[in-house]
C-alpha cells in the first residue's frame, strides 16, 4: 500500500517537473510591440513590506502610463519574489528573462541587488533599482543605476545635518551589525562625524530578531547621550522608542530612510514618534501636487499610505519611460539594444523629475544625485525641515 | 575476527554483507544519476529546451547535492543529528572567496584557482569541524543537535565581524574593524555583515558536477570501508561498539570532520557562483534545508538525498506560476512527500509514537523498492 503511494507521488512529481520545465522553455513574449519591465523584490518574508510597496508603486506608474497613451507605448510589468535572498533573486531575474523582460526595475534590497547587478551586466539588461542603496550595487557595473540615495550618502548627510543643527549634542548610535544597510550607513556616518572633530559617545549594536533594547538604551543614557542616531529599519526602531519612553529616557532620535513606515506600523503608539527626525526623499503628507496625486491614487488602489519605496519605484518606471521615449527606442528592440540606449541616456544629460526629487541626475558610478530631505514627525505627520 | 564481531554488532552492516553487491548497486545508482543528469541538462541547455531560470540553478543544485551527501555522512552513517552544516559551508565559502581574490592577479587560469580555493576551503572547514567536534562529540542525540546548531550560528556571527581587504601591493589585510585603513571600496574582499562583494564568478556547471562526484566518491568509499563499518556499528549500538574496543570518539570525529570538509568545498563552489555573498545566507534555515534534503531522501540513503536536494531546489522555482501561493504550495508538497515517503530512521529518532514500526525491515524494503522510480524523477 505504502509503495503504491510512493509510486503515485513519484509520478505526480515527475509530471510537475516536466510541466515546470516546459514552462521554463517557452514564454518569451518580447516583440509584441510592448515594453516589458520586470520587478524583483521580497513579496514574502521579513522585508515583504518593502517589496510589495515597490511592486505596487511600479504597477501604479505602469497603469497610469498605459491609460494615458492608449495608442502609444504600452508597458507590460512582470514581478517575481526574491524573499530578500541573493540566490533567489538571481533565480527570479532568470525567470523574468525567460518571460521576455527587457528592462529591470529592482531588486528592492541591497544584497540581492548587488548579485543581480552582475548578472545584468553579463546579459546586458538595463537595471534601475528603486531602493538597493548599497554602493556595491552600482560599483563597476556600467548598466546599473540607483534611484535612491546610497547608504554612504545617507550617513554623510545625517552627519552634516546633525553637525549643523545639533552642534553641541552628545551623539550615540544604535545600529544593527549583521545588516548591510545599517552597517553601511553607520560606518560612513562615524567617519564623517569624526572627520568633523566630534566623537560618537556610545556605539551600541544588535542583531536580527532582538526585541529588547534596554541594555543598549541604558548604556546610551549613562553616557549622557541626548541625540540618538538610528540607521535601522522601523520595526526595531519602534521597540527602541517604546522602551526608551518606558525608562523615562527622552533624547532626540534621528533615523534614515529605513525609518519610513513607522507611523503606519500596527500596534505602535505613534505619539512616541513625535519629534523623531528622519531622512526621506518622499513624504505622503507633502503639499506638492504630484506627490499628492500619487498618494491619493495609491491609497485608492491599495488602501494604505504609500511609503518611499513605492514612490521610488513609481519614479523608476517614469524615469525609464521618459528615457525610453527620449532615446526614440522601438519596444520590439532586443534587451541589449535597449540597454545600450538607456545607458546612453542615464549616463548622459538626461534628468528625471518625479515625486522623490526634481531634476534627478546620475553620476558616472550610476548613483543618483539628489538631496535627502530631513523631516520631523509632528502631530503624526512628516514636516519637512 | 574483529571484522566479524563488528558485523555482528551492526544489524544493518550484517544485512549489507548478506546482500553482497549492495555497495556496487548504490554506487551505480548514485553515479548514474549524476551522469544522466549532467548529460540531460547539458543537452537541454544546448538545445534551448531548458530556460535561463533552470540553467541558473545548475550550480546551486550540484552544491546542494554535495551538501546533502556530506551531511548524510553525519546524520545517516554516523547517526548524529547535526544542525550546523551551513556554518561549515560558510567557512568554506568565505575562505574560497579570499583565496580566489588573492590569486586573481597572479593566477589567471580560473580552474586552477578554483581547485586551490576548494582545497583551502576544505582545510579550513575541516579545522572548524575538528575544533567543534572535539568538545561536542561526547554529547549524544538531542544535546548534540542543539550544540551543533549553536556552533553553526557562532561561525556565521564570526563572519559578521571579520573584514578582509587587499592593499595596494595586493597583500591581504585582515581586521576586526570595519575601517581597514587605506583600503578602497573596490579592494574590499569581505566586509562583515555585507559579506563578500565583487567576486569574479568562476564556478561552472561541469566544475560543480565534478565536485559532487568527488563528494560522492569520498562518502561512498568511507561508508564501505573498515572505518565506515565501525562508524555504523557505533551508530547502531554504541555500548556494543565500545565493548569490542572501538574508539567511539575517534570514529565519530572522523565522520564529522570529513563531512565538514566536504561541506566547506561545496560552500566554496557556492560562493564562486555569485558576485556577492552575505553571511546571513548561512543561517539556521540553510542548515535545516540541507537536513530536509537528507531526511526526505532517506537518512543514510545517499542517492535519495541527492534526488531530494535537486528536487527541492528546483521546486520553489518551478512553482513561481503560483505567485503568492508559491511557498504555501511548496510547504504542502513537502508535507505530502514527507508523509508518503517517510523514513523509519528519523521516526525512530522522533520518538516512541512512531517506534512501533520496525525500522530495519522497512528500511531494506525502501532501498530496493522504489529505486527505479526515483531515478526517473531525477532525470
Amino acid at each position: 500500500m505504502k509503495k503504491t503511494w510512493t509510486k503515485a507521488l513519484a509520478v505526480a512529481l515527475s509530471c510537475m517537473m516536466a510541466f515546470a520545465l516546459a514552462a521554463c522553455g517557452g514564454g518569451s513574449s518580447a516583440g509584441d510591440g510592448k515594453l516589458h519591465i520586470g520587478v524583483i523584490g521580497p513579496f514574502t518574508g521579513g522585508a515583504a513590506l518593502y517589496g510589495n510597496a515597490v511592486k505596487n508603486g511600479a504597477e501604479l506608474a505602469v497603469n497610469e502610463i498605459n491609460a494615458a497613451n492608449a495608442d502609444g507605448l504600452q508597458i507590460v510589468m512582470e514581478s517575481q519574489d526574491d524573499e530578500h535572498d541573493a540566490e533567489k533573486s538571481v533565480n527570479a531575474y532568470n525567470k523574468l528573462l525567460d518571460d521576455g523582460m527587457q528592462v529591470l526595475v529592482g531588486p528592492t534590497t541591497s544584497t540581492p541587488a548587488a548579485a543581480v547587478a552582475t548578472e545584468c551586466e553579463k546579459n546586458q539588461t538595463f537595471m534601475l533599482t528603486p531602493s538597493g542603496s548599497s554602493p556595491d550595487v552600482t560599483a563597476e557595473h556600467g548598466n546599473v543605476f540607483q534611484l535612491c540615495f546610497s547608504d554612504p550618502n545617507q550617513g554623510i548627510a545625517s552627519a552634516d545635518y546633525m553637525a549643523e543643527n545639533f552642534a553641541d549634542a552628545k551623539v550615540g548610535v544604535i545600529y544593527k551589525n549583521d545588516d548591510n544597510y545599517s552597517t553601511g550607513i553607520f560606518n560612513k556616518f562615524k567617519a564623517e562625524w569624526e572627520a568633523k572633530g566630534k566623537k560618537v559617545e556610545a556605539e551600541e549594536t544588535f542583531t536580527d530578531g532582538v526585541t529588547d533594547f534596554s541594555a543598549q538604551l541604558n548604556s546610551l543614557k549613562n553616557a549622557g547621550v541626548d541625540l540618538v542616531f538610528l540607521p535601522i529599519y522601523y520595526d526595531a526602531a519602534s521597540n527602541i522608542l517604546t522602551q526608551a519612553d518606558k525608562m523615562g529616557y527622552a533624547p532626540k532620535f534621528f533615523g534614515c530612510d529605513g525609518m519610513d513606515g513607522i507611523l503606519s506600523m500596527e500596534g505602535f503608539d505613534t505619539s512616541l514618534a513625535e519629534g523623531l527626525m528622519l531622512l526621506t526623499p518622499f513624504t505622503p503628507y507633502s503639499e506638492d501636487a504630484k506627490s499628492k496625486a500619487f498618494t491619493e491614487a495609491y491609497q485608492e488602489a491599495y488602501g494604505e499610505l504609500p511609503i518611499q519605496f513605492a514612490a521610488d519605484a513609481y519614479d523608476c518606471v517614469y524615469a525609464i519611460y521618459d528615457a525610453f521615449n527620449k532615446a526614440g527606442l522601438d519596444p520590439n528592440a532586443d534587451m541589449a539594444e535597449i540597454c545600450e540606449a538607456l545607458v546612453g541616456q542615464f549616463a548622459g544629460d538626461f534628468t528625471a523629475s518625479g515625486i522623490t526629487a526634481e531634476e534627478m541626475k546620475w553620476n558616472e558610478k550610476g548613483e543618483v544625485e539628489k538631496t535627502p530631505k530631513v523631516c520631523e514627525i509632528q502631530d503624526g505627520k512628516y514636516i519637512e525641515k | 575476527m574483529a571484522e566479524r564481531i563488528l558485523k555482528s554488532v551492526s544489524v544493518r552492516a550484517l544485512k549489507g554483507a548478506k546482500r553482497g553487491g549492495q555497495y556496487r548497486k548504490e554506487a551505480m545508482i548514485a553515479y548514474g544519476i549524476l551522469i544522466a543528469g549532467y548529460i540531460l541538462l547539458q543537452l537541454g541547455a544546448a538545445t534551448g529546451i531548458i530556460g535561463r531560470n533552470l540553467q541558473g540553478q545548475f550550480v546551486p543544485i550540484c552544491v546542494y547535492m554535495a551538501l546533502a551527501i556530506s551531511l548524510n555522512l553525519v546524520v545517516g552513517i554516523s547517526g548524529e543529528l547535526s544542525l550546523g552544516h551551513a556554518g561549515f559551508m560558510a567557512a568554506g565559502a568565505f575562505t574560497g572567496v579570499v583565496v580566489t581574490r588573492v590569486l586573481e592577479k597572479s593566477l589567471s587560469f580560473a580552474p586552477a584557482r578554483l581547485i586551490i580555493a576548494l582545497i583551502a576551503a576544505a582545510l579550513v572547514a575541516a579545522l572548524a569541524g575538528f575544533i567543534i567536534g572535539i568538545p561536542i562529540l561526547g554529547l549524544r542525540g538531542d544535546y548534540l543537535a542543539i550544540v551543533t546548531l549553536a556552533f553553526g550560528e557562532i561561525i556565521r556571527n564570526f563572519m559578521n565581524v571579520i573584514y578582509f581587504g587587499l592593499n595596494e601591493k595586493g597583500h591581504l589585510v585582515f581586521s576586526f574593524n570595519h575601517a581597514i585603513d587605506g583600503i578602497e571600496d573596490a579592494n574590499r574582499v569581505i566586509t562583515g555583515p555585507i559579506g563578500a562583494t565583487g567576486t569574479t564568478q568562476i564556478a561552472t556547471f561541469t566544475g560543480a558536477m565534478l565536485l559532487t562526484a568527488f563528494t560522492l566518491f569520498v562518502v561512498l568509499n568511507i561508508k564501505n570501508s573498515k572505518q565506515g563499518r565501525a562508524i555504523m556499528a557505533i551508530r547502531d549500538n554504541r555500548i556494543a561498539g565500545e565493548s569490542i574496543g572501538l574508539d567511539v570518539k575517534k570514529y565519530k570525529l572522523m565522520a564529522f570532520v570529513v563531512s565538514a570538509a566536504l561541506a566547506g568545498m561545496a560552500g566554496c563552489m557556492f560562493g564562486q557562483n555569485y558576485s556577492t555573498l552575505a553571511p546571513v545566507k548561512f543561517n539556521f534555515n540553510t542548515s535545516v534545508l540541507i537536513l530536509v534534503f537528507v531526511v526526505l531522501g532517506g537518512i543514510g540513503n545517499i542517492w535519495g538525498s541527492m534526488i531530494a536536494a535537486a528536487l527541492l531546489t528546483i521546486l520553489p522555482e518551478a512553482l513561481r506560476q503560483f505567485s503568492d501561493y508559491r511557498m504555501l504550495t511548496y510547504a504542502v508538497v513537502l508535507i505530502v512527500v514527507m508523509i508518503c515517503t517517510y523514513n523509519p530512521a528519523i521516526k525512530a529518532r522522533i520518538g516512541a509514537v512512531w517506534s512501533k514500526i520496525n525500522p530495519f525491515r522497512k528500511r531494506s524494503k525502501d532501498n530496493s523498492g522504489s529505486s527505479g522510480k526515483k531515478g526517473k524523477e531525477a532525470a
